[in-house]
């Protein structure tokens, strides 16, 4: 029986299909087992979405507002499923608006791959009716990008695409295909997906010595200090990285990024470095003796002025990406490679230990940073209610078990200094690009990623209104999601940076809201406003429990500020508690 | 650490779009390009850019790490001068009946290594290959006399190192022949193309 069988797939193999480009760009996605694809039909991608009629059991398609909204869902979906978060949109206008969120998935290093129309190859370099030059706007924000005039290149493009999307480092990829090639009948061989580009590695070789070195170092070390970011989180290493600080008894602190890589309440977490970060992290970067960086790139936010960054400390940088290294601190000890296998190398060779003073010092900093911003956000004694309480309830009320989406801003600061998760990719932010209007599609492509937990976007009054009319594709696709509007009335970070640095002069941070209730009920979306405490837990409480997505606007106070903070060019020893 | 002139081999697949991917990792830094070649190497398929700029080596290394993180680059060196051996032509176009009157002309031409490649009834035009200071030397010797144009090529550089490296790569051909490129062969049909 299985020998005719074998023989049976043997033949139909041999047998060609003539199929369309159209026709391969859809086997390609269920080849690599794509389930939701979030896009936008137009002129030049038709004959695809012509396809894709006919595949409506097979890959759901998830009609967004606007294209930035695709892609920013891509890479919600991408972040909390571990897997490639795919787009279609169409040549032109559909393209370029393609370009925020491509440039926000490169710097946070999220595997997208976007398919574009593009329109006839003949006509390109005509200025034809919504052509642009796509491949060319889009290569300084692309992992890669190509550009397909021949269908019978499908299969093998997007083979490749897929695979460098998600591999090594992962990030974006366009691929951009005329309308002719997607039109065009060809004699369709298989999909054999790809393990391997010659000019390509994505991951560098382990240096064995350099892990003893570490290890040396490590060993050696009386304060030693983790940093860690998304890479732990990317590389699936989040056991790997667990094991290996508990062994070590090494204090951990997280990037914005990083951050629910390791459970927040874990004994040797400290909290989050940078700018609005906590304050033992910050101060304590500059007295450590050895600097452990785990998958993380030491962003200016993270460190603050550079000159001044960490000078005492032997650096050891754990990173996949080999233009990481030396980049921006010097690395005494580089340790290339993927960390799902340097981490268990390097916790092999160190020995058990524990820093009980130590740790006792980022407690210490951890208490004075309570009592004078901690307690004040958390438990505020005035009327006004305060973001960081919207958090605090939050996490009893979901345990900590919810993914949280932020935009950009000091609701996004607040959340992920406050925000507590059990478990990881819970945390999905804009880290590097700081993109207004990210969250509430991200949300979205969130949920479709990881249906089974409870997803709930924290967004601004402004960011909120940059891409309000992803509403839309709640309402349509019925998807699940806990939108919370913190709304202070202002731009607030901008405002706060105008008070501190600009002499209270506000220009033009005083942004009016419409009733965001009531835009939310002319989508069918239920949702309520909260301005007394009193009344707080309640709403958090009854936008959980309802069945379906659901807006509450909380009306916070409208100067207040985040603290601590890393003042712009100063050390991260500098920190501010007000 | 000062600036000097470093000489960047890039080894790559033929690729439409590299030479622009590998250009904005200098522009988006605001470094200028000296001068900026592309040819096949050594190795069938396998291209090649020598790419010269002014900057400091923490810079360069920077740059190339970025360079060879690019999908389709083999690998980026980088050397100094000391390091490679190269070489740069230039083409001069002067008036012939100047040339054929001075002798001065002819003697300084012949100093300066310059061979005729074409020689009309109106102009001349002379070619000579060498460091950056002797092209430069024989246009100052020749402005007096009418030059009519100038053009000068990018540097082409040879690593003096380079065996190794050359070894790795004839392997790597023998092993994955590289895929052939594929251009927009619809260009110049439209007549027959249906759209819509």
């Amino acid at each position: 029986m299985e020998l005719v069988a074998g023989k049976k797939t043997k033949q139909k193999q041999k047998e060609l299909l003539n199929i369309s480009g159209s026709e391969a760009v859809l086997k390609a996605m269920i080849a690599e087992k794509v389930d939701t694809i979030f896009g936008y039909p137009g002129g030049a991608i038709m004959p695809i979405y012509d396809a894709l009629y006919d595949y409506n059991d097979k890959l759901k398609h998830i009609l967004v507002r606007h294209e930035q909204g695709a892609i920013h869902a891509a890479q919600g979906y991408a972040r909390t499923s571990g897997k490639v978060g795919v787009v279609f949109a169409t040549s032109g206008p559909g393209a370029t608006n393609l370009v925020t969120g491509l440039a926000d998935a490169m710097i946070d290093s999220t595997a997208v791959v976007c398919i574009t129309g593009q329109v006839y190859a003949h006509l390109l370099g005509t200025d034809a009716f919504q052509e642009t030059d796509v491949i060319n706007i889009t290569t300084p924000i692309t992992k890669w990008n190509y550009q397909v005039t021949d269908a019978t290149e499908i299969p093998s493009v997007l083979a490749k695409a897929f695979y460098i999307a998600k591999s090594g480092r992962p990030g974006p990829v366009v691929i951009d295909i005329t309308k002719n090639a997607q039109l065009q009948k060809f004699d369709y061989a298989g999909y054999e997906k790809s393990d391997h580009i010659r000019s390509y590695r994505p991951k560098p070789i382990v240096r064995k010595e350099y892990i003893e070195e570490a290890a040396k170092l490590i060993n050696a070390a009386e304060k030693p200090f983790v940093i860690f970011g998304q890479g732990v989180i990317l590389g699936k290493a989040e056991k790997e990285f667990k094991k290996f600080i508990e062994k070590a008894g090494i204090p951990a602190a997280w990037t914005i990024l990083g951050m629910s890589a390791i459970p927040t309440n874990h004994p040797l977490a400290v909290g989050m470095l940078g700018m609005h970060g906590n304050y033992g992290p910050n101060v304590l970067t500059n007295e450590c003796d050895v600097l452990i960086a785990v998958g993380m790139r030491f962003d200016d936010r993270v460190t603050g002025r550079l000159d001044k960054y960490a000078k005492q400390a032997k650096v050891i940088h754990l990173d996949i990406d080999p233009a990481e290294i030396d980049k921006n601190v010097k690395t005494t000890v580089p340790v290339w490679g993927d960390c799902k296998e340097t981490l268990p190398m390097l916790t092999e060779l160190i020995v058990q230990k524990v820093y009980p003073q130590w740790l006792q010092r980022f407690r210490d900093f951890q208490k004075k940073e309570e009592e004078t911003c901690i307690i004040p956000e958390l438990n505020p004694t005035d009327e006004t209610l305060t973001m960081g309480e919207v958090i605090k309830l939050l996490n009893e009320l979901t345990k900590g078990d919810a993914v949280i989406v932020t935009d950009v801003g000091q609701h996004q600061m607040v959340a992920c200094r406050y925000a507590k998760f059990n478990q990881t990719k819970s945390n999905i932010t804009s880290g590097g690009l700081g993109t207004m209007g990210f969250a509430l599609p991200a949300s979205i492509g969130a949920k479709f990623g990881a249906p089974d937990r409870t997803v709930v976007a924290i967004i601004g009054d402004g960011g909120f209104q940059m891409t309000i009319q992803e509403l839309g594709t709640i309402m349509q696709s019925k998807v699940e999601v806990k939108l919370i509007i913190l709304n202070n009335q202002f731009l607030g970070m901008v405002r706060q940076w105008q008070q501190l640095f600009h002499d209270k002069r506000y220009s033009f941070v005083d942004i009016t809201s419409p009733d965001f209730i009531m835009v939310a009920k002319g989508y069918y979306i239920d949702g309520c406003r909260v301005s007394k405490r009193e009344d707080l837990k309640n709403s958090l409480k009854e936008m959980l429990d309802h069945k379906g997505s659901y807006l509450l606007e909380v009306m916070v106070g409208k100067e207040n500020n985040v603290f601590p903070m890393v003042p712009q060019g100063c050390s991260v020893a500098e920190i501010r508690l007000k | 650490m000062s600036k000097q002139e470093y000489t960047i081999t890039v080894y790559t697949e033929n690729q439409v779009g590299l030479l622009n991917r590998i250009a904005i990792i200098f522009s988006r830094r605001k470094i200028n390009i000296e001068s900026l070649n592309t040819s096949p190497s050594e190795i069938d398929s396998v291209h090649r850019f020598t790419i010269v700029i002014n900057e400091t080596e923490d810079v360069v290394r920077k740059l190339c790490r970025q360079i060879e993180k690019q999908v389709e680059v083999l690998k980026a060196y980088y050397n100094t001068n000391e390091e490679i051996v190269w070489q740069e032509l230039a083409m001069y176009k002067v008036p012939t009946d100047i040339i054929a009157e001075k002798v001065k002309v002819e003697r300084l031409l012949r100093e300066y290594g310059a061979r005729a490649v074409a020689i009309r009834k109106d102009y001349t035009v002379f070619e000579t290959s060498g460091h950056r200071e002797e092209i430069d030397g024989l246009i100052k010797a020749l402005e007096p006399y009418g030059l009519i144009e100038f053009v000068r090529s990018a540097r082409v550089a040879i690593i003096k190192t380079s065996h190794g490296f050359h070894e790795k790569l004839k392997e790597f051909e023998y092993r994955e022949p590289s895929e052939e490129v594929i251009e927009n062969e619809y260009l110049n049909d439209n007549e027959k193309i249906f759209s819509m």
